[in-house]
């Protein structure tokens, strides 16, 4: 009972939805479903064909081209796909309008659609009656929901590599290999004169490690996944006159790539989404940061500890014309353990802090060399900036892992329930160290099992009693 | 057929195998006057398959069945010829008896029994029909049903009639035909309309059910040989001795009057010849020639089954079991089959010890008319006609046990509502009963369901040593044990509590006593102090042991030191069980009305809609167990149900 809140339409058999299905440019062509028990009847009244026939007239899966005409006026001259419940992408009655007009016109129709009984779809709820009607599972109906909220290129990667089923791949496999060991055991209980669990316990444990590494992998990848999709959380900090906001110019740019404007969790600060290179950047924008030069003087030093302690990327701006003083050191202090890029600023003129010096504080303050990057910047002249998005993607995102196409567990949920099933399977492996007798892991690997078949939306149902009379010869 | 012949009686029970004399004698014992009828009395408790009660699960239940106030464990405990507990190397949940039976003395002890019982009567007959309150209506003089227009939906038992016309009129009746309906018996090309064991099949009722709107499918199960003892090897076997300490299975049995001399079983295995010839002759079987149109049980495969889906098992085991002390006639477990009598001999004569063996009766497969029992509710009553009851292998179910269980329950419930009280639902959490009966009403079945540990989903609760501790209560309150057991009952109740806080509350130091204690047992030595329960708890130690450091311990009955032992040692599994329990019993709670419409109900799945209307679930819990019902129809239904709640339908 875990999982799935149900939407406040549950108390409505289907109402019809409507919303533009296709990005919102001017390209030309845009879609615009309508899904709901009324969708044929409402586009009807809407859409005129050259020869008079009627949409509720015409078959599942057809295209056909004619007018959308609302108060005598001709809105689009457009083509509408129909398809009958349940042949269709939610299983319910859906048309689908191709409008060739542009921003303005498809914005009109849906409008008109809207006034004739249709209510605007919520953000992915396609997707979610999709699913409540057994069209797609769960993770993929996650992977559409992120798919349309996300624009960055990774993200895109993740998410169809998802859509073709992926995560259900590997979670399938892992859950196959516990059900088998399950129904190994139970077999045996059931029928303990023809099935021996004799040095099982070694067997099993071996097995268990095996499955908790793969889990673990998948677990660890939500942490790449959480930062694809939102962002990196990041923080600019240093001493007064650095140049941190020249920095931050430079990033943001005259034609910068603002993501998202989202209220941040303090009423004093704001995020904005920035894109660089292949990732995205939350940059942590506090009320200070932008007018004046000195973040810690302005907002206090524990809200900056705050901030630093909440960021994934710490960018540490120093000022290469001038020796590093006790400022800094403070700095080096409250971003310890954390991932972070030291920007040598102001190359442009004389340098007389070196990378080596840097190198010389960070291990004095035992900073190993691998914990931090240094990279030589002049925001004035716009110099060193590629460099930075290359290292930042190289620490956020694993490209091996990307390019070898590995299973990137991208939603929280998930990760949840895989930690649940890391949990239940340490406990298996406690009770095997405790010396229990053989009936007590499958409680656990029951457990583990349930959890991973949330991921993918499937129940237990029985499973079990299947495993066992497919695989296991009993007796009589 | 005609006659004339009216009886009165409360409660008619068809079938008087495993399930029907349950059903019988729970009727009978709560004072209404039954009838029992079965095709021939010397069938009374006929064990036609395997001679032995129990086993993993089934165990459980014929301990459950004791617990409540049924008889087949006492029966057991009179007749059994070797006794084994198994899986004892393993968790208490999952330890179960098995005895083997002298099958005999089980039919006669079990019929004994019945014709002492008051108000219990035996009839051997034939039932054709089954007669409610409206076809009553439609009966003339020579008691013959005048054809009428029936309403299958809402109907109300009446009465059953036999062979002969006579009409027996009831309140309820009690369906136990087990394998008899429409029964054929296959063994290669030869088929023959019988029952088991070359008894008369029942060949009427079926259409008289189908007429009430009671649809049935075809189910088939089978059986292997019985030799002639003599014409057996054992020493190419080994011998399977049974327990030296016996342990009885009903809880009001006394062990020392039941350890007695047992009988051996013997094991061998088929080998890659005895394969060779089934795999030449598979064509011969009537399953694999398409004959068989019944759906088999997959947990209890015919040899062919087994040589076909397990290719790369070499060999399989053959147990051979006596099947009685006045017969030398021996089981050849693991080796059922329905291919022709020819085959069979060549096939046995494969396996080391059965060189020259001879048939008594050759191995067969029978297919027969059951239910699907989603049309009952879990009273055992069927949803559309009032005061009709069914239980056994007539519901899709496999066994004995499994027979039995449903029997008394059927029997309890039917008795409960001609007392006009709420049926008794044993429910997931507080028996393999209930696991049953709530799989078998709720669940898909394809095959005959047979009950397995794992099951359960609160096995480490629902233990065969507590099946008193569980259920007693309840037999109390239904009235089929007495004030007497119920005291004792909580006599040993008291005595578990008391001893487990003695445990909790005796300090043990670290003294050079307890650590040489501790050394001599390979569990490491106490830093500190502790307690009893502390070392109890310990894998290595046990209960046994700990009398030698134990000075104070009370004398206390075996049963409550087993307890003592398990709820200590097993504590913190046994908490989280518990409180999977509640919120187990939150969503059967969770009750969803009679009048529920699921039409109303927006957003469930298709699918979901039809199975909710068609199998009516009385809780969300329940509903939640329907496949085909996913969470997230739960999800929806229990937002319904606030909705609903607050007014706003």
């Amino acid at each position: 009972m875990r999982g799935i809140n149900p939407p406040l339409f549950v108390y409505m058999k289907n109402p019809t939805i409507a919303a533009i299905a296709t990005a919102l440019d001017n390209s030309g062509i845009a879609i615009i479903r309508v899904s709901g028990d009324e969708a044929i009847d409402i586009v009807s009244k809407l859409f005129i064909t050259p020869s008079g026939k009627l949409l509720s007239d015409c078959k599942s899966g057809t295209i056909n081209y004619g007018h959308i005409i609302f108060n005598s006026d001709v809105i689009d001259e457009v083509y509408v796909s129909l398809f009958r419940s349940p042949n269709s992408y939610t299983r319910e009655d859906v048309v689908e309008i191709n409008t060739h007009g542009g921003i303005y016109v498809t914005k009109k129709v849906l409008a008109v659609l809207l006034k004739n009984g249709c209510r605007l779809a919520m953000p992915g709820e396609f997707s979610k009656r999709a699913f409540l009607n057994g069209r797609i599972d769960l993770s993929q109906a996650e992977a559409v929901m992120e798919l349309i909220n996300s624009e960055n290129d990774l993200s895109l990667k993740s998410g169809i590599s998802k859509l073709s089923g992926s995560v259900y791949k590997k979670i399938k496999e892992i859950r196959d290999e516990i059900i088998y060991e399950i129904a190994h055991i139970e077999s045996a209980l059931d029928d303990p004169e023809h099935i021996s669990l004799d040095n099982y316990s070694e067997e099993i444990r071996n097995k268990i490690d095996k499955i908790l590494k793969e889990l673990t992998k998948l677990s660890d990848s939500t942490e790449t996944g959480r930062i694809i999709r939102n962002g990196i959380k990041t923080v600019i900090v240093g001493k007064p006159n650095v140049g941190k906001s020249s920095v931050m110019n430079v990033l943001l740019g005259e034609d910068r790539a603002i993501v998202t404007d989202i209220e941040g969790t303090t009423r004093d600060s704001i995020e904005e989404g920035l894109k660089l290179g292949n990732i995205n950047l939350r940059l942590i924008d506090t009320a200070g940061i932008r007018n004046s030069e000195d973040i810690i003087e302005n907002i206090g030093i524990e809200k900056s500890i705050t901030l630093c302690n909440d960021a994934d990327l710490i960018l540490f701006v120093i000022d290469s014309s001038r020796e590093l003083d006790d400022n800094d050191i403070k700095i080096i202090k409250m971003t310890e353990n954390k991932k972070m890029i030291i920007l040598l600023n102001k190359t442009d003129k004389d340098m007389v802090v070196s990378e080596e010096d840097i190198d010389k504080l960070m291990s004095e303050r035992g900073n190993a060399s691998s914990t931090y990057h240094i990279i030589p910047v002049s925001a004035k002249e716009n110099i060193g900036f590629d460099e930075l998005s290359n290292v930042a993607e190289s620490l956020f995102i694993d490209t091996n892992v990307i390019n070898s196409n590995e299973v990137i567990i991208t939603n929280l949920r998930h990760k949840a329930n895989i930690d649940d099933a890391i949990l239940s399977l340490n406990s298996v492996i406690n009770s095997i160290e405790l010396g229990m007798p053989e009936d007590f892991y499958t409680i656990d690997m029951m457990g583990a099992y349930t959890s991973l078949g949330y991921i993918i939306g499937e129940e237990v149902d029985d499973d079990l009693v299947n495993e066992i009379f497919s695989k296991f010869c009993m007796g009589k | 057929m005609s006659s004339t012949i009216r009886e009165k009686v409360d409660i008619c029970v068809v079938g008087a195998g495993h399930a029907g004399c349950e059903a019988a004698l729970a009727c009978a014992r709560l004072g209404f006057n039954t009838v029992i009828f079965t095709i021939s009395v010397d069938s009374i408790a006929l064990m036609p398959c395997n001679p032995n009660i129990g086993g993993s699960s089934k165990g459980h239940l014929v301990r459950e069945i004791d617990a409540l106030g049924g008889e087949m464990g006492k029966n057991i405990d009179k007749t059994f010829i070797q006794s084994k507990m198994l899986n004892v190397s393993k968790g208490p949940a999952v330890h179960s008896l098995r005895a083997q039976a002298d099958k005999q003395m089980y039919s006669l002890e079990m019929r004994k029994v019945l014709e002492s019982t008051n108000n219990l009567t035996i009839k051997q007959a034939e039932v054709t029909d089954i007669l409610t309150v409206e076809d009553m209506k439609h009966i003339d003089d020579m008691n013959e049903i005048i054809p009428y227009e029936r309403d299958m939906s809402n109907q109300e038992i009446a009465g059953v009639r036999i062979n002969t016309g006579a009409i027996y009129e009831c309140r309820a009746v009690i369906l136990c035909t087990g394998t008899y309906l429409n029964a054929r018996c296959l063994c290669g090309e030869s088929i023959t309309y019988t029952g088991p064991n070359g008894l008369m099949a029942a060949t009427s009722l079926t259409s008289s059910l189908l007429n009430h709107g009671i649809k049935t499918r075809r189910f088939k199960t089978g059986t292997p040989a019985r030799m002639d003892g003599r014409s057996l090897d054992y020493s190419k076997m080994e011998e399977q001795f049974g327990d030296e300490k016996i342990v009885p299975f009903s809880f009001s049995t006394n062990p020392d009057d039941i350890q007695k001399d047992q009988v051996s079983c013997f094991l061998t295995y088929t080998n890659e010849e005895t394969h060779k010839i089934i795999r030449e002759n598979l064509d011969r079987s009537p399953i694999y020639a398409g004959i068989i149109e019944g759906t088999g049980p997959r947990y209890c495969p015919s040899i062919e089954d087994k040589v076909v889906k397990f290719a790369d098992k070499e060999r399989h085991q053959v147990f051979l079991e006596p099947e009685g002390l006045f017969t030398n006639e021996m089981y050849v477990g693991g080796m059922s089959s329905s291919l022709p009598e020819d085959v069979q001999l060549k096939m046995y004569r494969t396996v080391p010890g059965m060189e020259n063996c001879k048939i008594v009766k050759h191995a067969y497969a029978i297919e027969y008319d059951c239910i699907d029992a989603n049309i009952l509710n879990l009273s055992l009553m069927f949803k559309n006609i009032k005061g009709l009851f069914a239980g056994g292998q007539f519901n899709g179910s496999s066994g004995y046990e499994e027979a039995a269980a449903q029997g008394l329950m059927a029997g309890i419930n039917a008795s409960r509502l001609l007392q006009g009280k709420e049926p008794v639902i044993i429910d997931r959490s507080e028996g393999y009963i209930g696991v049953l009966i709530d799989d078998l009403v709720t669940k898909e079945s394809r095959e005959p369901y047979r009950m397995m540990t794992s099951r359960a989903e609160y096995r480490l609760l629902l233990r065969q040593d507590n099946a008193d501790l569980r259920l007693r209560d309840i037999g109390f309150e239904i009235g089929l044990i007495t004030e007497v057991q119920r005291d004792e009952l909580e006599k040993k109740r008291c005595m578990i509590k008391s001893e487990i806080q003695r445990y909790k509350n005796t300090s043990v130091g670290a003294n050079n006593r307890i650590q040489s204690f501790l050394l001599e047992h390979n569990s490491t030595p106490l830093k500190s102090g502790s307690t009893l329960a502390e070392l109890l708890a310990r894998p290595e130690l046990n209960i046994v042991m700990l009398t030698e450091i134990d000075d104070d311990r009370p004398s206390l009955p075996d049963d409550v030191l087993k307890q003592v032992e398990i709820e200590i040692k097993y504590e913190g599994y046994i908490k989280r069980q518990i409180s999977q329990v509640e919120a187990f019993k939150k969503m059967e709670g969770k009750k969803l009305p009679d009048d529920i419409d699921y039409d109303d109900v927006g957003s469930l799945r298709l699918e979901a809609r039809a199975k909710l209307k068609a199998l009516r679930p009385s809780s969300v819990g329940q509903a939640s167990r329907i496949s085909g019902v996913s969470p997230a129809d739960i999800s929806v239904l229990l937002v319904y149900l606030e909705h609903i709640k607050n007014g706003n339908k």
